[in-house]
């Protein structure tokens, strides 16, 4: 098809005249069979028809629904789904590596890591002539499907067992490796306990630099080695230290927005040379048994919650010590006197951080939906299908909540009998 | 503990290394709350294993201020602290490694971060690569002592614990986690003395480069919404929090919902 646009001024000049008598006509012909509320004038500008807009409700009253979701009679030529947004980028030949080593706790990008790929495009793309590419470095398996809509280039995987729990020895020799390799210009981790700090600092002092830590800003500057300026936390959060930004950098959440425009290719990499196995002088016995009712609420990261549905407290209790899970309760459950006053979860109680929170019989008042706000994944038990908590809920199982914890309850419990008699 | 355990350990020498603090408030010198609570872990191992040796080590000058902070640490039932004299604005790593490697502690302590200066929580890394010790961060305490090798519990986020096990020497570093460190005596705070010994110090030249201002409140950030409409802007203003493409049975048996449900704790991992 030719780009030129063909234009007809009889029937434009038809479509603009409501009294001809050809009108209507010609207005359903130009939009494909239905009436049309848009189309291009003769100057190029977008022309509207706000009578061909909406549909005559239930009522007799005409309605207009803007959302588009609504399928109403006329408006339906010129609803268009909701179509994606971001924009495709591949970079074929980078000038720079910026190398990134997200936390990935439970396997997928926390928003602290997704701020941090935010701050490390902005320094990949600051200048559009000399692209770099932001290479993602993973330790252990991830459960993440679109890597490259966070803005990673590259990926470096590492699923090896050696990585697995505490291992910064061998993770620092995989770094090195890395180093060695691609030597990209920037190291950017997360100051985050027992993560990125502990691993970045280490990789610093292995690369010989004088890390910047807490780093909240940065800023473009000519002046600098690296060409950028960077603001820091120091002492106990109570300085900013501005200094220029060296080559490894441990920032803070919300360091920068996180990457919502772009897609990235995330294109997998592998290091040619095998890495260096090291002979670790620290041993991983693994995790410590905690008694999860020991665990503070807030921090919790599988709580049991009950509600108003739930008939037998002891049922409950003893679904939670086999779970293992922190037990936590709604309003109306404590002030029942079911449970204690600190387990109360919500906005007058605790607002939670759980990884998964399950909630048995709470209908999800707007109070209780607040204190599970910051929640990665919540299951429902609850017998009604229409309550609140049904809606934010990831998974949700109607029916009977003692029932189905007994028959969760016995799940684990034959799964566990199994491990043991296996070992 | 079991008697035939206890005899098997014996006391190591243990160094701890203090800072002065800064009350996050007044802005006064203090004792440095994570470094308080490593001496309080090395204070207890002193209590658990007899024999050890316990030696604080504080690197900086020598002036009143910093004497009424440093005394913080003498009144938790110290004898005497050594000082490595050297003046305002000297780089500590240096000084600490020279020290240390001529000492040779068994075990070094240190809290994560100083409360002053550049608190970016270096040294104890710097001081590991200098002298080739494995460093373990976040200790929630110290379980045995035995033949070279100390179990450890590290604290996780979420209030979890993992045991480790290391080989002396080593470095490890306290943070909020570790045993909250005991009061201070002020009697005995006065009685303690201090070894002052002299260094060569060596300028920190690059961090008197750097500009250093009192901490700004940082921004909030925004919660920008990307909406063509106006209706979903003002959903996303005005409703609840609702999950997306949540998954919903109806009509199950409970084994069928329980199955479903165990299937998402395996997948997140939070089974134990």
């Amino acid at each position: 098809m030719s780009e030129i646009i063909r234009r007809d001024p009889r029937r434009e000049w038809i479509a603009r005249n409501r009294l001809h008598p050809d009108y209507a006509s010609v207005i359903t012909d130009m939009g494909g069979g239905a009436a049309v509320s848009e189309w291009l004038g003769p100057n190029g500008v977008m022309r509207k028809n706000p009578r061909a807009v909406g549909f005559i409700g239930p009522n007799g009253v005409k309605r207009i629904d803007r959302s588009g979701l609504q399928q109403g009679g006329q408006s339906a030529a010129t609803t268009t789904a909701p179509q994606d947004s971001r924009r495709t980028v591949t970079i074929e030949d980078p000038t720079f590596l910026v190398a990134v080593v997200p936390d990935l706790t439970g396997g997928r990008l926390s928003g602290h890591d997704k701020d941090l790929l935010g701050l490390a495009r902005r320094v990949a793309d600051a200048n559009a002539e000399q692209p770099g590419v932001v290479v993602a470095i993973l330790f252990g398996e991830h459960k993440e499907d679109a890597l490259g809509d966070a803005g990673i280039d590259r990926v470096v995987l590492l699923d090896d067992d050696v990585y697995a729990g505490f291992s910064p020895e061998a993770r620092l020799a995989a770094l090195s490796a890395v180093e060695r390799e691609m030597a990209p210009r920037f190291w950017l981790l997360p100051d985050s306990p027992l993560g990125g700090a502990d691993l970045g600092r280490r990789l610093a002092l292995r690369l010989g630099e004088r890390a910047a830590t807490g780093v909240w800003q940065i800023e473009a500057d000519h002046a600098a080695p690296l060409g950028w300026h960077c603001t820091t936390r120091g002492a106990a959060g109570s300085l900013d230290i501005q200094r220029p930004l060296p080559r490894v950098a441990l920032a803070l959440a919300e360091c920068a927005e996180p990457v919502d425009e772009t897609r990235h290719a995330a294109k997998l990499l592998m290091l040619t040379a095998p890495v260096p196995t090291t002979l670790s002088r620290i041993e991983d016995l693994g995790q410590v048994a905690v008694d999860p009712a020991g665990v503070a609420l807030a921090e919790a990261e599988f709580i049991l919650s009950g509600g108003n549905g739930i008939k037998e407290w002891d049922a409950f209790h003893h679904a939670a010590k086999v779970l293992g899970a922190t037990e936590g309760a709604s309003r109306v459950a404590v002030d029942d006197g079911f449970m204690a006053r600190d387990r109360q979860v919500g906005a007058t109680g605790t607002w939670v951080t759980a990884r998964v929170y399950v909630a048995v019989g709470i209908s999800g008042a707007i109070q209780h939906l607040q204190g599970i706000q910051r929640c990665d994944k919540v299951v429902a038990i609850n017998l009604d299908p229409g309550c609140d908590i049904i809606k934010r809920a990831d998974l949700a199982v109607i029916g009977d909540s003692t029932q189905i914890l007994a028959a969760l309850v016995a799940m684990v419990e034959q799964q566990r009998g199994g491990q043991r008699d296996a070992a | 503990m079991r008697p035939d355990l206890q005899q098997k350990q014996q006391g190591i020498d243990v160094a701890v290394l203090v800072s002065i603090g800064r009350h996050p408030t007044t802005g006064r010198a203090r004792r440095a709350e994570q470094d308080a609570r490593g001496l309080e872990l090395a204070l207890s191992m002193g209590a658990e294993l007899p024999g050890t040796q316990i030696s604080v080590l504080h690197a900086g000058s020598q002036d009143a201020d910093s004497e009424a902070a440093l005394r913080g640490y003498l009144g938790m039932g110290l004898e005497s602290m050594t000082l490595l004299e050297q003046p305002e604005g000297s780089d500590a790593i240096s000084t600490l490694a020279d020290h240390l490697a001529a000492t040779s502690p068994q075990l070094v302590i240190t809290g994560a971060r100083a409360e002053r200066g550049e608190g970016s929580g270096l040294l104890p890394y710097a001081l590991a690569e200098q002298l080739g010790w494995p460093l373990v961060n976040g200790l929630a305490a110290v379980e045995t002592v035995e033949n070279g090798v100390v179990t450890l519990l590290q604290a996780l986020p979420r209030g979890q614990r993992r045991r480790l096990k290391v080989r002396l020497p080593a470095i490890i570093s306290v943070d909020e986690a570790g045993p909250v460190a005991r009061q201070s005596a002020f009697g005995p705070a006065r009685r303690a003395t201090f070894e002052v010994t002299a260094t060569t110090p060596v300028a920190d030249t690059e961090l008197a480069q750097w500009h250093v201002a009192p901490a700004r409140k940082r921004p909030k950030r925004l919660k920008i919404v990307k909406a063509a409409s106006a209706r979903d802007r003002f959903k996303a203003a005005a409703s609840k929090a609702e999950g997306k493409g949540g998954q919903i049975l109806t009509d199950v048996t409970p084994e069928q919902g329980a199955e479903a449900i165990y299937k998402l704790l395996k997948e997140e991992d939070v089974l134990r």
